[in-house]
């Protein structure tokens, strides 16, 4: 007498996938079979909201949207937690942990090169004045190039400036590190990228004095002098925290290397001296006064072989 | 499932209920509704929230109507504004027009995500839309000095002109900082100010800087 029995009958469900329900489908086949013809009769005449007694049509399509609606909810909930774990700025927030007065302590401390190299010396993992020193470079930088009329062909000035910055502080920052674990020091990346950032004060005194007052001679005092005695803090801080003097080498060499090339490439590639040597350059058919925009790729590889040649002369 | 077997609906039990769901009381929404007004209501009442914001920017007060209804409409009028203006200022016609513009846009939105996302890490208790809607909006000196600037650039590019140029960008510099710097600095702890003002004073004295070296050809 009952309008419809609460067979589950799985073997019909497209989302079975080898699941046992298979099985049991199996054995309530012939039961199927018999009650089809009066669940299909029954299902049109009125779907309860209870899914038991819905006959065999309805109940699949309500298993159905169950399945798919827990899928549903487990990716959701898999790809917010997800999003909370990475893209939670708060993972930064102890690096920001500064106050004004000890930024600026730390800025004046990157140029003092320190004695105690046997003891290591400790690095502030801190990432706020790092960050503003790019971005100060990037404004120096943009003032250098606005006012020697550089053009750049492919890209933009701000987009030539943004890019040399944070692309030396974050690729010699993790090519360092890179030597530093091969070479056995202890410094951690936080720490590195805080040390080059920092190194980064004597690069905006240099550029901000050299691109307003043009003297040849000066730039390379305060190459020597304010780069070099921020390349000999970090050089010797670097040294505090390694063992070995292959090791040691090899880091302060690098560095070394990389950071006053550096402070040569900004002050050549993008400042209006290069005019002067393209001038000499090409000999007596220039004109000496004459300012011409250049293009940048050919100027400082022109510049790379007059340094070039000039090293070699010199050695 | 032996046991199910058995289940059934006894005739004798009638199936019955209401299928129709009970009303709720009126949603305090209903009153509010905006669907229905006259498209000109909508847009006044928009353009009224923009025009108060851009008078709390010429006369910074310490009002917190600004920060709370934050909204996108006043900066990217001016950010367009911006980047139409400082167009055709190189020397090469045939490739600037582009770069000139797309410049000036990513610098000011990047720039101010920057800002935002910094005074969030040094623990300001802004929003990150409401920092957006701030520094947006404080671009508006820069732009007046803009077009000022471009107007005496049309009497003649001499000394003089530089000089007068110089003098109202600076002020205008001046202005947009302090107008942002009264909104942003107060959701700061009090001793981290400097921290704050910092990027805000080199991204308008970046952008100052590009609309002080315009010169259009």
């Amino acid at each position: 007498q009952g309008g419809g029995s609460a067979v589950i009958d799985m073997e019909n469900m497209d989302d079975t996938s080898g699941s046992s329900f298979e099985d049991m489908g199996e054995m309530h086949q012939r039961m199927k079979e018999e009650e089809e013809e009066e669940a299909e009769g029954e299902a049109g005449a009125g779907e309860e909201e209870d899914g038991e007694f819905l006959g065999m049509k309805g109940l699949r399509g309500q298993l159905g949207r169950q399945v798919a609606d827990q899928m549903w909810q487990g990716g959701k909930r898999q790809a917010s937690r997800a999003f909370s774990l990475y893209a939670n700025i708060d993972i930064l927030r102890p690096y920001f942990d500064v106050e004004p007065v000890q930024v600026r302590a730390r800025l004046l401390e990157s140029m003092i090169p320190v004695k105690m190299i046997n003891f290591p010396q400790k690095i502030a993992g801190e990432l706020y004045g790092p960050l503003m020193l790019v971005f100060t470079l990037v404004a120096i930088l943009l003032h250098g190039m606005k006012t020697s009329d550089t053009i750049i062909r492919e890209g933009t000035l701000m987009g030539t400036a943004i890019g040399t910055c944070f692309g030396y502080w974050l690729g010699v920052s993790s090519f360092m590190y890179f030597l530093a674990y091969l070479c056995n020091a202890q410094i951690t990346m936080v720490q590195m990228l805080s040390l080059l950032g920092y190194g980064l004060f004597g690069h905006c005194i240099t550029l901000f004095v050299t691109y307003n007052i043009h003297f040849h001679s000066l730039f390379y005092i305060f190459w020597l002098v304010v780069g070099g005695l921020s390349t000999l803090r970090m050089v010797a801080v670097l040294v505090s925290r390694t063992v070995g003097h292959t090791q040691r080498l090899i880091l302060c060499g690098t560095l070394a290397a990389l950071h006053m090339l550096f402070l040569l490439y900004l002050h050549f590639a993008y400042h209006k001296v290069v005019e002067g040597i393209l001038d000499t350059l090409e000999g007596p058919n220039m004109p000496p006064f004459q300012r011409v925009a250049r293009d940048i790729p050919v100027v400082s590889s022109a510049v790379l072989n007059t340094t070039a040649k000039a090293i070699a002369l010199t050695l | 499932f032996p046991g199910l077997a058995d289940v059934s609906i006894s005739q004798d039990i009638p199936v019955e209920g209401e299928i129709t769901v009970p009303v709720g009381s009126h949603s305090p929404d209903e009153d509010y509704s905006t669907l229905d007004e006259p498209v000109k209501d909508t847009i006044m009442r928009d353009l009224k929230a923009v025009g108060k914001k851009f008078v709390h920017v010429m006369y910074p007060r310490k009002s917190s109507a600004l920060l709370r209804d934050w909204d996108l409409w006043g900066p990217l009028v001016l950010c367009v504004s911006l980047a139409l203006m400082l167009q055709g200022g190189s020397a090469d016609s045939k490739d600037d027009g582009g770069p000139q513009f797309a410049e000036v846009f990513v610098i000011i939105w990047f720039g101010a995500v920057v800002i935002t996302l910094n005074s969030k890490l040094l623990g300001g208790t802004i929003s990150f839309f409401q920092s957006l809607c701030v520094l947006g909006y404080c671009v508006m000196p820069l732009t007046v000095a803009m077009l000022v600037c471009r107007l005496v650039l049309l009497a003649g590019a001499g000394t003089v002109s530089f000089v007068i140029r110089l003098i109202v960008v600076g002020a205008m510099f001046a202005w947009s900082t302090l107008a942002s710097t009264a909104f942003l600095a107060d959701s700061q702890p009090p001793n981290r100010k400097a921290l704050v003002v910092y990027p805000i004073f080199l991204f308008y004295f970046v952008i100052s800087w590009m609309i002080l070296t315009f010169t259009p050809q």
